[in-house]
């Protein structure tokens, strides 16, 4: 058992304060409540611990077991055993990021090359050290344009077709900020498929225009248009990117995006339950002064050999305190380095490979589900990367329950988030999915139509 | 340290130089001194903005420190020194003339009371020098 005090030193600190027993430190706290109960089971043996918890865990089902077309924001994507072995290498094995130059040359030098590899991904101009996920770093682009025009700008246009989740998380960063307007994502506004429409909402009060490429029913859309207005009414755009898709498409940057945030989970990350994940945070030299986060910079040393440093601090939250543009002073670490191992691993090559393939896959996998009965493909000829949404003759809750007989983890059931999409699921191909697993997906569907 | 005597000056190290209905503002040599070297100004506030005593003006990032500038005196915006935004640099080498920041139209003289002279700057300096 893990003792951090001894009684002699408890008695001694007890002492120090005045306080006669340990038990008298919670007195303020309601009687019935100070030292309940806990009914723990009685002691047990190492083995018998590890038999029950492998007993308990048995009952998870997971993407090893499940053939899985899940997506809507995490993918299952094949990860190399070298990211693995270098991330849990003791050197970088920490829960929190030393950014000390003098001794984290290692860590900063790997954040460098992350932050490197982002800008060639994106074709942006800076990237941070991360954020926690793509939800908080799309927040934080709300935050950047915020105070970019020092809030003299009211208006944040959100697509409806944007990751519900980040759209929920925009609005709680945005908790608090006066007169802040968030708009553009009502049931009445759409699916953002006509630009032309969806342009018409930016005007000379909009801060930020939020958009996502492939936006989140995994549809390619062309968004030159849009940027050319927006930036004609002087209102920043942030693309929510999959950089997953960025191996294949034209990349934010040549769009003229003044800002490109994504969910790195894709790059070498585990789907494990929701997190840890990597917010990637991308944006022009012209907004880094209103950057948040870390920024690691190359320089040289004292002796002239090079080396690497945080650099820009001074925009930073523990030097501006409330002037900051945010509070968020930390990065996801060793996340980012999955991200860099994963990257450097693949190369150009192997990463257009795996965006290609999870490109045919899906697009053979949508072909055949749309010669089903009763199947349709919802956003009919749009253009999709490696997701799509397909219409269902049934709920999808009830197609899902027949299709975990066939051991199939399929699909993201989109009426949850959208009231308007009744019947309509949500399916990812990645690289994982063999055309068997499609074919084998494709036949348990067939059933499911002739129920 | 340069402290000229036809200026005004306010507790937060601005000065204020006033010619007829307007008044120049910058940052004082001991506050450029304070910062170290200068690289970034950025300006909040546009010209023909209304401005309160005060209200912040700029904030400058030195190598080692962010700082905010506050107006000295209420009034309206008539010329910012936009020069600063590429050379931030003048106002470590020449804070009272070339490093002036903004040119106001004043709203109300007498604000200007509650700032020092040069010799009670001078002497509020040295006792924070201690």
């Amino acid at each position: 058992m893990f003792t951090p005090h001894t009684p002699k030193e408890i008695e001694e600190m007890l002492k120090v304060i005045g306080v006669a027993s340990v038990e008298d430190l919670f007195s303020q706290g309601p009687a019935n409540h100070r030292f309940p109960e806990l009914e723990l089971p009685e002691p047990m043996t190492e083995m018998e611990i590890a038999s029950d918890l492998k007993e308990i865990s048995s009952a998870n089902a997971s993407t090893e077991d499940f053939i899985s077309f899940l997506g809507a924001g995490a993918y299952n994507h094949y990860i190399p055993a070298a990211v693995d072995m270098l991330l849990r290498r003791g050197e970088f094995y920490t829960a929190y990021t030393p950014y000390q130059p003098e001794v984290s040359q290692g860590t900063l030098q790997a954040i460098f090359e992350y932050q490197s590899l982002m800008t060639e991904l994106t074709g942006m101009d800076v990237s941070n050290a991360s954020h926690y996920d793509g939800a908080t770093a799309a927040a934080e682009a709300a935050n950047l344009a915020y105070h970019f025009f020092r809030g003299k700008r009211k208006k944040i246009l959100l697509s409806r077709a944007v990751n519900p989740q980040y759209r929920a998380t925009i609005r709680t960063y945005m908790q608090g900020f006066e007169d802040v307007e968030i708009v553009g994502d009502d049931v009445e506004d759409g699916f953002t498929g006509d630009i032309q429409e969806f342009s018409s909402k930016v005007d000379n009060n909009t801060a930020l225009v939020v958009v996502q490429y492939p936006d989140f029913f995994g549809r390619i859309i062309d968004y030159t248009k849009l940027v050319e207005i927006a930036h004609s009414q002087g209102a920043l755009v942030a693309f929510v990117f999959n950089p997953t898709a960025l191996g294949l498409l034209k990349p934010p940057g040549a769009f003229d995006a003044d800002i490109a945030v994504g969910d790195g989970q894709p790059l070498g990350i585990p789907l494990s339950y929701g997190g840890p994940y990597l917010g990637i945070f991308t944006t022009k030299e012209k907004y880094v002064r209103k950057l948040a986060g870390r920024l690691v910079g190359e320089t040289v040393d004292i002796e002239g050999k090079r080396a690497y440093v945080l650099t820009l601090t001074a925009r930073e939250q523990h030097i501006r305190r409330e002037k900051s543009t945010s509070n968020i002073c930390t990065n996801q670490g060793l996340m980012a380095l999955a991200a860099t191992v994963y990257l450097s691993l693949l190369g150009k090559t192997g990463f257009k490979q795996v965006a290609n393939l999870c490109y045919q896959k899906a697009h053979y996998a949508a072909e055949q589900i749309s010669k089903l009965d009763g199947f349709d493909l919802a956003f009919g000829d749009s253009p999709f990367f490696h997701e799509f949404v397909i219409k269902t003759p049934q709920p999808v809750s009830k197609i899902n329950l027949h299709l975990e007989n066939h051991w199939i983890l399929c699909g993201y059931d989109l009426n949850q988030d959208y009231p308007e999409l009744e019947n309509h699921m949500l399916v990812a191909v990645t690289e994982k999915i063999s055309k068997e697993d499609i074919d084998d997906f494709i036949m348990a569907l067939e059933e499911v139509a002739h129920d | 340290m340069k402290t000229p005597k036809e200026l005004k000056y306010a507790k937060t190290d601005e000065w204020i130089k006033v010619e007829g209905d307007e008044g120049i503002i910058g940052i004082s040599d001991y506050a450029q001194d304070q910062l170290s070297d200068v690289v970034y100004v950025e300006f909040m506030i546009e010209e023909d903005d209304t401005v309160s005593k005060g209200d912040t003006l700029a904030t400058i990032e030195s190598v080692k420190a962010a700082a905010d500038v506050n107006f000295p005196a209420s009034g309206t915006i008539i010329a910012i020194n936009d020069v600063l935004n590429d050379e931030p640099e003048l106002l470590n080498s020449d804070p009272y003339e070339a490093g002036w920041m903004v040119r106001i139209k004043l709203d109300d003289h007498s604000e200007l009371n509650d700032l020092m002279d040069a010799e009670t700057y001078e002497a509020y300096n040295e006792e924070r020098e201690g």
